[in-house]
């Protein structure tokens, strides 16, 4: 019943989201991103993401609080002419979008990578990824899910944090991800394209 | 001579390198660092939030600010002992695992701060979580909250400080304890008062302790 009624929310939020949306709006996402949000070059799937955090990275883009240099070349202007309620309706939309991992990591790396993104590594002061993204790495709430994102932006992404940039993350993460070291970087992207 | 010195500085060189390899590396081939208390107060701090205060996270991470040192190193060793949490999808046991000085170290840190806490829980409820908290309740059974854990859900050595501890923590606490906590003395204590508080009366406590200074 429970499963019913969430199920009927989510198909009217989905109506509300289309409706109220310009076909424009999600055609100017997909340009870039995938015709199906699953992500292309630089921009990362949008596909299956925590709507909340699409909906904060949307309008840090807006106040250009997420300032590494491809949010700055692409996002700033693209977010924009955003409102608050189309920055919603566009989130819980993709949100929605059944997810396809990446999956162009580095298998060899996959091991490693799982080990760091579950424990950490305590001797050397690394807290544990899964501790706030989740054991399959699907985020909640505000956190986002990394599971089956594309290597390349995951490792841009914790690189650009090691290199002073993204303000707008919540405060653990500029700190974590600048304690990683490359090969770690490299473990845990190629590790999470993989997750399903 | 030149031949001794230079053989003494040999065998000083690799008596270093030895001993920095024995200083471990972990699976990332880094190595280990000498575990000192400020890099391990930050890695805390990760999760548990930057000024203790907590973090809700996919896990929630209690606020370890302003803890009683005794709970705080008896949790460190339950979670090292595999007492406690044992069942979770992250290794407690390792994530957690350090001696007991670095335990002391941290847990004297910790208590020595004081950030506001992180409310959260529903505002309505907080005056019949007061007084369950104030004078328990008699039609279970269930002892005052404040006659171990302080008037002001300060803590009081192994009986932990309740005050400003996350509203969602302290629900999921209550709601699992004994598959949380094990059969650890102290946490038996709690066993049957967590068994004998109804889900309401559990939700009215967290939500007075989440506004608790």
């Amino acid at each position: 019943m429970k499963f019913i009624r969430l199920k009927i929310t989510i198909l009217v939020l989905l109506a509300s989201a289309v409706s109220s949306l310009a076909g424009n709006s999600i055609r100017n996402c997909t340009w870039c991103h995938g015709t199906s949000a699953q992500g292309f070059a630089n921009a990362p799937r949008l596909a299956g993401q925590s709507p909340l955090y699409i909906e904060n990275q949307l309008l840090s883009f807006f106040v250009h609080a997420r300032d590494n240099p491809l949010s700055a070349q692409y996002m700033w202007a693209a977010a924009a002419g955003l409102n608050a309620e189309t920055a919603h309706d566009l989130a819980v939309y993709f949100s929605m979008l059944p997810p396809e991992p990446a999956q162009d990591g580095n298998k060899q790396l996959i091991a490693m990578g799982q080990m760091i993104y579950e424990e950490g590594s305590p001797e050397t002061d690394l807290a544990a990824c899964a501790a706030c993204h989740g054991p399959n790495a699907e985020g909640v709430r505000q956190i986002p899910r990394l599971g089956g994102l594309s290597y390349s932006y995951l490792k841009r992404r914790l690189e650009d944090w090691g290199e002073g940039y993204h303000a707008s993350a919540e405060p653990p993460m500029p700190r974590i991800a600048s304690k990683l070291y490359p090969e770690e970087i490299e473990a845990l992207a190629s590790f999470l394209s993989f997750v399903p | 001579m030149k031949v001794i010195s230079l053989h003494s500085a040999m065998l000083t060189a690799s008596l270093a390198i030895a001993l920095a390899l024995a200083g471990s590396a972990d699976v990332s081939g880094r190595t280990a660092p000498r575990p000192r208390v400020s890099s391990k107060i930050e890695y805390c701090k990760d999760c548990h939030g930057a000024s203790g205060q907590g973090y809700h996270g996919y896990l929630i991470m209690p606020r370890l600010a302003g803890q009683t040192s005794e709970y705080f190193e008896n949790q460190l060793r339950a979670f090292a002992e595999h007492t406690r949490e044992r069942a979770l999808f992250i290794n407690m046991a390792r994530v957690h695992g350090m001696n007991p000085e670095m335990r002391a170290s941290l847990a004297a840190q910790f208590r020595g701060l004081d950030p506001s806490p992180f409310g959260g829980g529903p505002r309505h409820l907080v005056a019949t979580g007061k007084q369950i908290f104030q004078e328990g309740a008699p039609e279970s059974n269930v002892p005052a909250c404040a006659a171990c854990h302080g008037p002001e859900g300060q803590g009081e050595g192994p009986n932990a400080r309740l005050a400003g501890q996350l509203f969602p923590y302290t629900v999921n606490e209550l709601k699992n304890w004994s598959s949380k906590r094990g059969a650890d003395s102290q946490a038996a204590i709690m066993a049957p008062i967590a068994r004998a508080l109804s889900e309401s009366q559990i939700v009215a406590i967290a939500a007075y302790l989440s506004y608790l200074k």
